[in-house]
Formats: structure tokens, C-alpha cells, sequence
């Protein structure tokens, strides 16, 4: 049975394309916004969190999660195979910091996410992830804040500013007016929550979103307290 | 017969004020008989980074090798270099791969830091405990002659030319006291902008 998929099931196309990820990317495209921008004192992911269902208990399960102590990841895409990538972050940072006894910097550790979704796109019996991560990171040795996207297809960017997910277009049209590049940390989550109010549907909650910021005392994910402050200055 | 001692060898690392040395001897025998004078223990990994690998003379050119492999890759993933505090962690843990089949070396790091230029030195086992201090470090057959004259002659905050002096004195007269060691020195002075490497000759037998 498993001699049947030693092949890749991700193959070239005609046209020099690789279907599965640009099917990927369309499973990305089609969930949950998210949004990514860089201060100059830190670093702000965001995203919905739209429940379908009032039973739903919605502080139970986090998008917005830590990797390390100065490393945070958000998501657009399918949710359980963001799970597996998490796992697998936690466990290259760890291993870094085992060799070296250094927190891993958020490049190195952006590339090491990004070529494990590489190996999914060239291994026999897998398919792509159908998930876009982006990774927020603060850099303590250099002092300077991170923001990355990693893709389906293992590529890597390195962002100001950016949207995923549903209307990633238009986010991002929304995030190139309002980008500055002296924006401050307070301001950016502002910008954020702003620029993830232009794709929702209904009313926006301290419930219903999910804020995550790195800076230099470490990642950590706003409470619904704070996330209820930011909402109220906006109106 | 110990493998310790059966090439015999010595290295010594000494902080100083904004500067750290490092030393070794020159001998290297199989048990009595002196082969070479010229096998040096002491090995760059970066213009203000410097290992010593006293023990084994097979096992202190493998793992300078190795170490070298390791931070090689390092320096062109990571795009920056290496730090002396974190060289030692990869040397801690290429000794601790060989936990039940080591290498027989007893490394000492003497550098300084990239960017910020702050002193380091330290030592570690053969299976890659380590020990940072703000004194010295000794290594080797003759490293209770080096304990000792350690002990005596260092003081805090000593520049460049009195460490230089310092650390040879420390060392030539440790090895004099081993038959196994000596044959000359190489001593290694790191400041923040210069490297000075001097050749000492000493007692030749």
C-alpha cells in the first residue's frame, strides 16, 4: 500500500507551475484574515477569530500563540495544520537554544519553518501545508523587530506591513496608505485592528479578535481586557 | 598509561583589561620520544576567537576540524559571528555527542565579544562540562605546575604587555616540570584591534 506513494504528489505542471500550491494558496486565501505590522518598538499580529456558533467557547483556543519567549505566530488558512507547525517551531527553537544556549533569531528560525514547508512540497505521500504563517519576533541582541510571512511553498518574506487571509488585497491597500515607517507599537495595534475592521462582517469583539505583540520585554497575546480598550478608542 | 598523557601538551588562557591571552607549548611525543616542536594546540575560529586543545594530538586536530565545520555554518547561516560564549556552547555540545566514546581533549576559549569587545575566557572537560571564570584557565599534563604558578603570579585588570609577561612566565615554568611538555611556546595576545602572536623559546628538552 505505501509503495503507492513514494511519488510526490506535488508534481510540475505544463505550464511550470505546482498545482498544489497554488491550491494551497487559495485554501490560505479563503480563511480567517490576519494581519502583521512592524513598529519601531515592536511588532503586531492580529486576527479573527469569527465563531459560528454562540456555544462556541471562544477563550479556550488561541490563534495567536508564542514560539519563544520573543518569537509569536499567527495564521490564515487551516487550522490543524497550523497546529503541526507550531509543534515543530517549538521544537527548532528548543533545539537551537540546546546547542547553543541562545534564543533563536527570528530569521533563522523563519528559515527553518519555511524548510519544513518546503519538504512537504518535494516528499513522497504529503501534501502542501494550507496555511500562510506570519511570525512577529523581537530581536534582543540586535534590537530590532522582525516580521515574517512563510507560504505553502516554503517561500519567505520579510514585511513592514501585511494582510492574509480573506480580503488579503484590500488589507493590504488599506496597510500601504496607513503605514508610516516611524509608526509606533501603540499606534500599529491601532492600525491593525483598522485594517482587520475593513473585512468584518458584523461587530467587532474583545471575543471575536485575537492580538498578539512582540517588543523588547518578550511575545505575549493581549488579553480581551486590553483588546476591548484598543476597540473602544475606535469607536 | 593514561590517553591523557600520552602526547602530552599544555594550553593556559589569562583575562586581562580589555584583553585577553592565550598559550601553549610546542611538544609534540609519543610518550618519550619527541616527534615534532612545531605542533601548535591553539586554533583561530574567528579573528578575536581562539581554542586550545590540549590532550589527545589525533583528537586535537579532529575536533579543531570539526569545530571549525560547525562554525563555518554558523557564521553563513546566521550572517554574524559567532560569540565567544556561544562558541563554547557548540564546543560543550560536540564534546557531549561522545558522551561514552569521547574525545580526548580538554578545551580552553579565550576571546572576545563580536560587537561589544567584553572579555572571555573559559575551559571545558573531555565530555563538555564547562567553566567560565574571570581569572584563568589551565589545561594539560602540566596543569597542577599551571594551577600553581597561576595562582601566584595573576592579578585583575592587567594590560596587554604585563598579561603577555604574566602568561608566559605561568607557562614556561609549568612545563619545565613536565617531561612531557614544552619545546618552546606560542603565545596569543587579543586586544579589541590587534592579534600579537609571539614565539617563545625556552628550556628545548
Amino acid at each position: 500500500m505505501s509503495e503507492r506513494y513514494s511519488f510526490s504528489l506535488t508534481t510540475f505542471s505544463p505550464s511550470g507551475k505546482l498545482v498544489q500550491i497554488e491550491y494551497a494558496l487559495a485554501a490560505v486565501a479563503a480563511g480567517a484574515p490576519s494581519v502583521g505590522i512592524k513598529a519601531t518598538n515592536g511588532v503586531v499580529i492580529a486576527t479573527e477569530k469569527k465563531q459560528k456558533s454562540v456555544l462556541y467557547d471562544e477563550h479556550s483556543i488561541h490563534k495567536v500563540e508564542p514560539i519563544t519567549k520573543h518569537i509569536g505566530m499567527v495564521y490564515s488558512g487551516m487550522g490543524p495544520d497550523n497546529r503541526v507547525l507550531m509543534r515543530r517551531a517549538r521544537k527548532l527553537a528548543q533545539q537551537y537554544y540546546l546547542t547553543y544556549q541562545e534564543e533563536i533569531p527570528t530569521p533563522q528560525l523563519v528559515q527553518r519553518i519555511a524548510n519544513v514547508m518546503q519538504e512537504y512540497t518535494q516528499s513522497g505521500g504529503v501534501r502542501p501545508f494550507g496555511v500562510s504563517l506570519l511570525i512577529a519576533g523581537w530581536d534582543m541582541d540586535e534590537d530590532r523587530p522582525y516580521l515574517f510571512q512563510c507560504d505553502p511553498s516554503g517561500a519567505y518574506f520579510a514585511w513592514k506591513a501585511t494582510a492574509l487571509g480573506k480580503n488579503f488585497v484590500n488589507g493590504k491597500t488599506f496597510l500601504e496608505k496607513r503605514y508610516s515607517e516611524d509608526i509606533e507599537l501603540e499606534d500599529a495595534v491601532h492600525t491593525a485592528i483598522l485594517t482587520l475592521k475593513e473585512s468584518f462582517e458584523g461587530q467587532m469583539t474583545e471575543d471575536n479578535i485575537e492580538v498578539g505583540i512582540s517588543n523588547s520585554s518578550g511575545f505575549r497575546r493581549l488579553t480581551p481586557a486590553e483588546v476591548k480598550d484598543y476597540l473602544a478608542s475606535i469607536g | 598509561m593514561s590517553i591523557m598523557s600520552y602526547n602530552g601538551g599544555d594550553v593556559i588562557a589569562m583575562m586581562g583589561k580589555n584583553c585577553v591571552a592565550i598559550a601553549c607549548d610546542r611538544r609534540f611525543g609519543i610518550q618519550a620520544q619527541t616527534v615534532s616542536t612545531d605542533f601548535d594546540k591553539i586554533f583561530e575560529m574567528g579573528p578575536k576567537l581562539f581554542v586550545g586543545l590540549p590532550g589527545l594530538a589525533t583528537d586535537t586536530q579532529t575536533v579543531a576540524q570539526r569545530l571549525k565545520f560547525r562554525l563555518n555554518l554558523y557564521t553563513l547561516r546566521e550572517n554574524r559571528a559567532m560569540k565567544p560564549k556561544t562558541f563554547m556552547s557548540v564546543v560543550s555540545n560536540l564534546l557531549y555527542e561522545k558522551r561514552f566514546g569521547p574525545y580526548f581533549i580538554e578545551p580552553v576559549v579565550a576571546g572576545l565579544d563580536p560587537k561589544t569587545n567584553e572579555p572571555f575566557i573559559c575551559s571545558l572537560d573531555l565530555i563538555g562540562c564547562p567553566m567560565v571564570t574571570d581569572d584563568f584557565v589551565v589545561s594539560g599534563t602540566a596543569s597542577e605546575q599551571m594551577y600553581g604558578m597561576c595562582e601566584s603570579l595573576w592579578q585583575p585588570d592587567l594590560g596587554p604587555d604585563d598579561l603577555f609577561e604574566t602568561i608566559s612566565q605561568a607557562l614556561m615554568n609549568a612545563v619545565d616540570r613536565d617531561a612531557t611538555s614544552g619545546w618552546g611556546a606560542k603565545v596569543y595576545v587579543i586586544e579589541a584591534d590587534k592579534v600579537t602572536i609571539k614565539t617563545l623559546k625556552a628550556r628545548m628538552d
